[in-house]
């Protein structure tokens, strides 16, 4: 099991071929309280980079982008209900959705938590 | 509440105001009418109501007081200062709404037979013409009911025509990082996917990202000039040229015209497309959703898919077209409104063009440039302007300014309140941190400039100094109702009173 993160401020938690997909501490932080989430449904298909979900706080609407191509597996339906979550628990049970890997190379691509943590301190 | 120190809970002459359901008594009237005889009860087929239906009952006087009260709450242009931007919050001219209420236009039926409103046709037709010559435009949509309802006209020409040609493959669209939302959701409505071009470090198009992105399945790129930040897109000549070279239409978002009226022929700028917020370019009260207008001005490529109605020149005076086999040989992607476009807001825009004048529409474009340029030079030193160089009609800056004070966007727009103005536009564009954005329109006198700036650099100053986050926070304090918790109202809205849920 090995966790990836997008310069989106998207993670990616690999198990076998399935990750998870969630927002990062940072961009929960950036966007303020969560009030609306809306996750995809199992069977979409997505790529890389392209739409994946959409999360709205009091600031701001933005896209979730996929970090990986591939097949939604699951998406969190109890984030519709309790949008909060993402602000109290981004990188563990507030994660969007669960998608079959089609590409694993892509994640190559992506960084690692070093990585990711100096790519955020480089923004402030 | 309100927190308050009073007996009755009233702010001196800000009067505490319950919902109209809660002020009822039964029994009460305004107008006493005698008893309706008794109604045969058959005739309702037991379909005769068995309760009240709830509605409060109450006096004249309290239903007048009630609704002057509440509109004293409100807060519009004709009370001040309102810098919202990527709103124009212009002066509505009342000559304009005197137009707009003449009674030969207001008392028009839009069934009525075309020979009988030859005046309205008119009025209908010298706008187009205005707006096409303002424009350099061959032609011009009329009936959009708003700025994105023109978004998506124009978008749908765009589909017709490559639907037309053999070319339904191209169902991508590029727009900007920067847009309004408004872009993307209009690209989608119209079955395109959106595909995001990012921003240069100067707040402007990544032109080497959009050529990179342009491809044999891109309709068209969606690109606001100027730009939500308020700046000049200063490449536009080459990335229309590459738009074009790439077989794909320009839609230009025109929320922000009223910047480049009378400046800038936007034909010449390459464009194929670009709605007209006639309500904030051309002046028509708007905000709170309503009413505007979105005329769409469209190329000679995609003229003949204009949306009906239309208004044509016959021998015997105007004719307005309704039906695509009257339409003279055009191609018509159908019709985007009922009846005729948003006739009240027509009105009030050619009253404002003709009253005017090509000079006077060229001065408030270049007065609201100046205006906005004023507050940047004035609060540059102060805030922190987002990117270098003049703006156009809005001023942005961002929260780098309010570093380590613990006072947010927010809260300093909040304390704005207090001080007696309407606060700037918050974290939006979204591609600067805790943005704050300013049109101040070429309406604002100097006067109103200044006080407002004193008023801005005060409070910048005050959070600058440390140690006042909870004196912010606690903002605003002298208005009806203090700071409301926008979450919960996001998370948990409460949108409708119920008998018994009187707080």
């Amino acid at each position: 099991m090995s966790i990836y993160f997008t310069k989106d401020h998207e993670w990616i938690n690999v198990e076998g071929n399935v990750g998870t997909v969630g927002i990062t501490d940072y961009a929960q932080h950036a966007l303020g309280d969560v009030v609306f989430v809306e996750v995809p449904e199992a069977g979409r298909g997505l790529t890389k980079g392209g739409d994946a979900a959409v999360v709205e706080s009091v600031k701001a609407a933005s896209e979730v982008y996929s970090p990986v191509s591939g097949t939604v597996v699951e998406g969190n339906a109890a984030l519709a209900e309790q949008p909060a979550m993402v602000n109290e628990d981004p990188e563990g049970a507030a994660w969007f959705f669960k998608v079959e890997l089609s590409n694993p190379a892509e994640l190559d691509e992506l960084m690692d938590r070093a990585a990711y943590d100096a790519f955020v301190a480089g923004l402030e | 509440m309100a927190e308050t120190t009073t007996f009755s809970g009233n702010r001196a002459l800000q009067i505490e105001e319950p919902l109209i359901f809660e002020l009822g008594s039964a029994g009460r009237v305004g107008v006493d009418v005698a008893d309706a005889p008794p109604v045969d009860e058959d005739r309702l087929s037991g379909l005769r109501r068995k309760a009240p239906i709830g509605l409060p009952d109450l006096s004249e006087p309290q239903v007048v007081r009630h609704y002057t009260r509440l509109s004293q709450k409100n807060y519009g242009i004709d009370t001040g200062f309102y810098p919202l931007g990527s709103c124009t919050m212009k002066h509505n001219p009342r000559l304009s709404e005197k137009m707009a209420r003449l009674p030969g236009l207001v008392d028009l039926h839009p069934f009525q037979p075309q020979k009988t409103v030859q005046g309205a046709l008119e009025v209908i037709d010298t706008l187009a013409h205005w707006l096409k010559g303002l424009t350099g435009m061959p032609a011009v949509a009329m009936s959009p009911a708003a700025g994105a309802h023109g978004e998506w006209c124009g978008l749908m020409a765009i589909r017709a025509y490559h639907d037309d040609h053999g070319e339904n493959h191209r169902r991508r669209v590029l727009v900007p990082e920067s847009a309004h939302g408004t872009n993307p959701a209009s690209a989608a409505m119209c079955g395109y996917s959106v595909d995001p071009v990012p921003a240069t470090d100067r707040g402007r198009v990544d032109v080497a990202a959009l050529k990179a992105k342009l491809g044999p399945d891109v309709a068209c790129i969606m690109v606001t000039n100027p730009n939500t930040c308020g700046l000049f897109e200063d490449e536009i000549l080459e990335i229309a040229e590459a738009t074009h070279a790439a077989g794909a239409f320009f839609y230009c978002d025109g929320a922000n015209y009223n910047a480049i009226v009378g400046r800038v022929k936007v034909a010449d700028l390459g464009v194929d497309a670009m709605h007209i917020n006639l309500h904030k370019t051309f002046s028509t009260p708007h905000g709170g959703g309503g009413p505007g207008a979105g005329p769409t001005v469209l190329s000679e490529k995609l003229a003949p898919y204009a949306p009906l109605p239309f208004v044509v020149h016959d021998g015997d005076g105007l004719r307005m077209v309704e039906h695509p086999e009257s339409s003279g040989g055009a191609k018509p992607f159908g019709r985007v409104k009922g009846y005729h476009g948003q006739f009240g807001v027509f009105i009030r825009a050619l009253a404002y063009i003709l009253s005017m004048g090509s000079d006077g529409l060229r001065q408030a474009s270049s007065d609201a440039v100046l205006n906005a340029n004023y507050l940047l030079a004035r609060l540059g030193g102060t805030l922190t302007p987002s990117f270098e160089g003049p703006c156009m009609h809005e001023a942005l800056f961002d929260d780098r300014f309010l570093k380590d004070s613990g006072v947010t966007t927010l809260d300093f727009a909040k304390a704005l309140i207090d001080e007696g103005f309407h606060p700037m536009t918050m974290y939006f564009p979204l591609v600067v941190h805790g943005a704050l954005l300013m049109e101040p329109t070429e309406t604002e006198s100097k006067e109103t400039l200044d006080g407002y700036v004193e008023v801005v650099k005060a409070l910048a100053a005050k959070a600058a100094a440390g140690g006042a986050a909870d004196e912010f926070k606690a903002a605003p304090k002298y208005t009806p109702r203090r700071r409301l918790d926008e979450t919960q109202a996001a998370r948990s809205p409460v949108l409708r009173w119920k008998p018994g849920s009187n707080a």
